[in-house]
């Protein structure tokens, strides 16, 4: 039980007691965990395990129905531009009319006033993070005339450009091509040597020990969380890839479907 | 006020009794096709909304509106059958365009659907505004299918609308298992052989066929709620298809008898906005009052599930008391229950008159006692939240501070056999992660608890 | 002569409104809601002076404003709390509060300047005679300066709202279009942004109802944008764009309607959709072309290496 050892001060980003569901499907109950900082974190679990669902309740993308969540020790709403995240690449809508260098200037968007445009300094941090990643030929395309790897570099370097202290990326590997999966590596490391967190749903668990510092393991409730050589065990794995607890899983949905969770006034 | 002297007081009776002596054959038959169109837009609406198609039936009727007017140009009539094929003809070119434009290029569903829908209706409209001005005869009424007339319609119009509303009917009933097995899953329907394609196709073609001998009666503009408002009223109603079907063309029905009866009142009005409105009507009475799925259903639900609850807490917590008591005492008042649970007065007050009610406990000025059937229930619950917490911590790596809230819940809709299964799965289920004992499963009381029995038996 | 040109300035005002408005609800994947709004406000209209007895702009732009909310607000309710389709749920709301708008305007024909026709066509021919008079006294209009059209000086105040909204708003109205979760993660309020383009939508077609009526309004709405989203390669050229293929459109309709003797406001409707179909297909081709070339360019260097 790893995740429980003694809290962190100032954790980039804790958990407390995370519920989600869809309609009344549990999708997530009770996850609790800490991460540290400078780290690299796999989330880790099997397909309709939650994971992106995970993000996306840490990101107030989709409404969680209990629990907490804190960046540094505060809540979201006061961390907002330290925070990154990076959708997957399925989600965007890539016939949307931009380009590679508007995209990126997104990124800048949340420091500005609404009446606000783009400075020069905005401008030189979008064109290093697109340099970082080798896009700054491509600034003119628009984005769906890009291959899967260099979407997923522009989406990078959007997050890049925000600056912020903790990465949330939902699956940056997956669909990318070999030279992109270097380049995301080397990103990797260059922001851990800038005492940079990132977190990653990660899929592929033949590399998950090479290229991630901790894991969480994830299925449809916290199997464990730790450093890797700590937790990248057989017994984790088979818990994580072995099947749901069912009575877990039917009382859960049970509850949703009445509303249990509202009945009680008199916690 | 002039539509008000249309229905002035006296003649409104006087209309209405008219109305349903049949004195006038023309009524009968309007009432009975408007029936027939109200049965079968419902109808065939249901599949439209089953595909997710809810506003295709929109989209549809505005499409027709230019068919109708290049029949009248070209043949110069004005011959229900013509603008029946003129409709149809042109309902169909918008219905593949709303097919055709998300496939091949950029346009999403949504706009593809706005896009068919607006410009076929303002070349209807352009046609239309033409036709005016030309020195034709017999063009006057054309613009009575914007919004339907009842009263404007013509034996013909009639047999036309019959022959087709009856025609629908009867395909859906006689495909009706192919079309639902479509509606539901379409990729399985093709991997069984069924030609899909081909039932689709029938299925776009009586939409379009209901869609486009409705606008006499509807009107262009007011069509889709035809279709869709009376499957959505239906849907709170039932959950088997079937039964959802017959529900929405009745509703459908009822709203056409109405609409006739107003536009036979009041002439002037068109029919198609009040069929709409008692259709809505209609809706929302399903919305809020439908036996099983109703909004006022569902609330009531809540709250008995909340008194259930919150009943249930107060024996926990009587049980939890005379545990702490080492089974000596067996009264307690307000103080000790709000010690242990936080629960506002007034709610506790009213919880504890139910429960002596149910006689679950008893209230004398010693305080309050758990009955036989109280303490059974108590330690039925009691059972159920420590062999939970249990569980989440064997089975789910919850520490012992992590499962109270969770078992809170769920002791309430634990049943029998899922006890038996946790039983079952559990290694430890003497204790619970607290060190508490967790009461015996079966209904004789433990030893140790026997002694509580003795002085209340 | 004078009169055409007022009538031209107002369509020219109201097409570049609702093209510039139209191409947010097509990146937001909104195109119904801009069809379910534009009915909706008739009941507004209708409301609103039944309420005030009152015609004046504020009075529309305010009961528009309420009432695409709402519509917007009890969409979203039904879909999320009577558990149906959004589009379902959009289709029952619209469609109850137009035809309570007709029956109101059926009801109250006398005493409301509006009709059936003009819900449907909207007025555009009348446009210039009912004047907006300044500096005169009550009921006189002789004593007083003409400045011109009411549903000139409408639409007018109207397209200046949405462009000054535009430019204003451009960055947060873009990051929220693009990508919703995105523009979350960056703090933006996006239920706001949604509401906020609802009014829009709702005053544009306020606006535009005098002279295009209800139903095709949508037309402008949703194909102008459309022609432009398929050319565009940044919002800023789609925003241009549009603007473009909506001026074109109703210089073509204007025209058309002139030769054909028909409804102004449909043939403008009519001119967009031509103009969208144009570039649809002369983009088809393009495609095919491209492809063919492809093929051949393929099939010679097959021919050279065999040789």
């Amino acid at each position: 039980m790893t995740h429980k050892s003694s809290p962190l001060e100032n954790s980039p980003l804790s958990v407390k007691y995370l519920s989600m569901r869809y309609h009344h499907k549990p999708v997530l109950t009770d996850v609790s965990f800490e991460i540290p900082e400078g780290k690299t974190i796999a989330i880790v679990g099997p397909n309709g395990a939650g994971k992106s669902t995970l993000l996306k309740g840490i990101m107030g993308l989709e409404p969680i129905m209990e629990g907490q969540v804190n960046f540094f020790g505060e809540p979201l709403a006061n961390q907002r531009l330290a925070t990154a995240y990076v959708p997957q690449r399925e989600e965007i809508d890539w016939d949307f009319p931009i380009n590679v260098l508007d995209v990126v200037l997104m990124g800048r968007h949340g420091h500005l006033k609404l009446w606000q445009r783009p400075s020069q300094i905005d401008h030189e941090i979008a064109e290093q993070a697109l340099k970082d990643l080798q896009m700054w030929d491509f600034k003119d395309r628009q984005i769906s005339e890009l291959s899967g790897g260099q979407q997923q570099r522009v989406f990078l370097a959007r997050a890049l450009a925000q600056k912020a202290n903790l990465y949330l990326m939902d699956e940056p590997f997956a669909g990318v091509d070999v030279a992109t999966e270097k380049t995301i590596i080397e990103l990797f490391k260059d922001l851990k040597s800038k005492g940079k967190t990132i977190i990653c749903v990660h899929h592929d668990l033949n590399t998950v020990g090479e290229y991630f510092d901790w894991i969480i393991f994830i299925n449809a409730r916290l199997v464990a969380a730790g450093p890797v050589e700590e937790v990248l065990t057989k017994e984790n794995l088979s818990k994580t890839y072995g099947g749901r607890l069912s009575l877990l899983n039917d009382l859960t949905e049970k509850m949703y479907r009445t509303q249990l969770n509202k009945a009680h006034d008199t916690d | 006020m002039d539509a008000f002297t249309l229905i002035n007081p006296p003649s409104l009776w006087d209309n209405w009794l008219a109305f349903w002596s049949f004195e006038d054959m023309n009524v009968l038959w309007v009432l009975i096709g408007s029936i027939l169109l109200g049965m079968s837009a419902s109808v065939i609406g249901g599949f439209a909304f089953l595909r997710r198609r809810s506003l295709i039936g929109d989209a549809l009727a505005h499409a027709a509106l230019p068919g109708v007017m290049m029949a009248f140009l070209l043949f110069q009539t004005r011959d229900p059958l013509i603008m029946f094929l003129g409709a149809v003809t042109s309902s169909f070119i918008g219905f593949f365009l709303i097919d055709w434009l998300p496939k091949n290029t950029k346009i999403k569903a949504d706009a593809a659907l706005a896009i068919t829908l607006s410009f076929f209706f303002a070349l209807g409209l352009m046609l239309l505004s033409f036709i005016q001005g030309l020195e034709v005869s017999n063009k006057s009424g054309l613009d009575k299918i914007l919004f339907g007339q009842a009263a404007a319609m013509t034996e013909e119009d009639i047999r036309l609308l019959a022959v087709v509303t009856i025609f629908i009917l009867v395909t859906v009933s006689l495909f009706f298992q192919k079309f639902r097995l479509i509606a539901f899953n379409q990729t399985y329907a093709k991997t069984i052989g069924l030609a899909v394609n081909r039932y689709e196709l029938l299925l776009a073609l009586l939409i379009v066929m209901s869609v486009v001998v409705g606008l006499q009666l509807v009107g262009v503009v007011l069509m889709a709620a035809v279709l869709l408002t009376p499957i959505a009223a239906a849907r709170y109603w039932s959950s088997q298809l079937s039964h959802i079907l017959i529900i929405a063309a009745s509703l459908g029905a009822l709203s056409a008898i109405i609409s006739t009866q107003i536009s036979y009142l009041a002439p002037a009005m068109p029919t198609g906005p009040w069929m709409v409105v008692s259709l809505s009507m209609l809706f929302i009475i399903s919305l809020i009052f439908a036996p099983k799925k109703g909004l006022l259903k569902r609330y009531l639900e809540h709250k008995a599930l909340r008194q259930k609850v919150s009943e249930e807490n107060i024996l926990r917590t009587l049980y939890k008391l005379v545990e702490r008591q080492s089974f000596q005492h067996h009264h307690f008042n307000q103080a000790d229950i709000l010690g242990l649970r936080s629960v506002p007065a007034d709610c506790l007050q009213n919880t504890l008159k139910l429960l002596c009610k149910k006689s679950l406990i008893t209230s004398d000025p010693k305080g309050f006692k758990l009955t036989e059937k109280g303490l059974e229930k108590a330690i039925q619950l009691t059972r159920r939240h420590r062999l939970w917490e249990n569980y989440l911590n064997e089975q789910a790596d919850l520490t012992p501070d992590q499962v109270h809230q969770q078992a809170e819940r769920i002791e309430h809709i634990l049943t029998d056999e899922q006890e038996a299964q946790l039983r079952l799965e559990l290694t430890n289920s003497l204790l619970d992660p607290h060190g508490n004992p967790i009461p015996d499963a079966s209904n004789h009381v433990s030893p140790q608890l026997k002694k509580v029995q003795e002085p209340l038996t | 002569m004078i009169n055409d040109i007022w009538i031209l300035a107002t369509a020219a005002l109201v097409a570049a409104s609702c093209a510039l408005v139209g191409v947010f609800l097509i990146l937001r994947r909104q195109a119904l809601m801009g069809d379910a709004i534009s009915h909706s406000v008739l009941l507004g209209i209708v409301l609103a002076y039944l309420i005030t007895d009152s015609r004046s702009l504020p009075v529309m732009l305010g009961g528009a404003v309420i009432i695409g909310l709402v519509t917007a607000w009890l969409s979203d309710s039904l879909h999320r709390f009577g558990k149906l389709q959004s589009d379902a749920s959009i289709g029952i709301i619209f469609t109850l509060f137009f035809a309570i708008g007709v029956i109101l305007v059926s009801l109250y024909a006398g005493q409301i300047d509006l009709d059936q026709e003009c819900v449907l066509y909207g007025e555009i021919a009348f446009v210039p005679f009912d004047t907006i008079t300044i500096g005169g006294l009550d009921n006189d209009k002789e004593s007083g300066f003409e400045i011109g059209p009411r549903a000139f000086w409408g639409i007018g105040i109207v397209f200046s709202i949405v462009l000054i909204s535009i430019v204003v708003g451009f960055n947060r109205l873009k990051t929220v279009a693009f990508h919703p979760n995105l523009a979350i993660s960056l703090g933006i309020n996006v239920v706001f942004w949604h509401y906020f383009l609802m009014t829009l939508v709702s005053i544009t077609t306020v606006a535009s109802f005098d002279a295009v009526g209800a139903i095709l309004v949508v037309a402008l709405l949703v194909i102008p944008a459309s022609s432009a989203y398929l050319l565009a390669s940044s919002l800023k050229s789609m925003l241009w764009l549009a603007v473009a293929y909506s001026q074109a459109a109703v210089v073509i309709g204007y025209s058309l309607s002139y030769i054909l003797d028909s409804s102004i406001s449909a043939s403008i409707a009519v001119s967009a959709g031509i103009l969208l179909f144009i570039t649809i297909l002369v983009l088809q081709v393009q495609k095919k072309l491209r492809q063919k070339r492809v093929i051949t360019i393929k099939m010679v260097e097959t021919v050279k290496t065999t040789l």
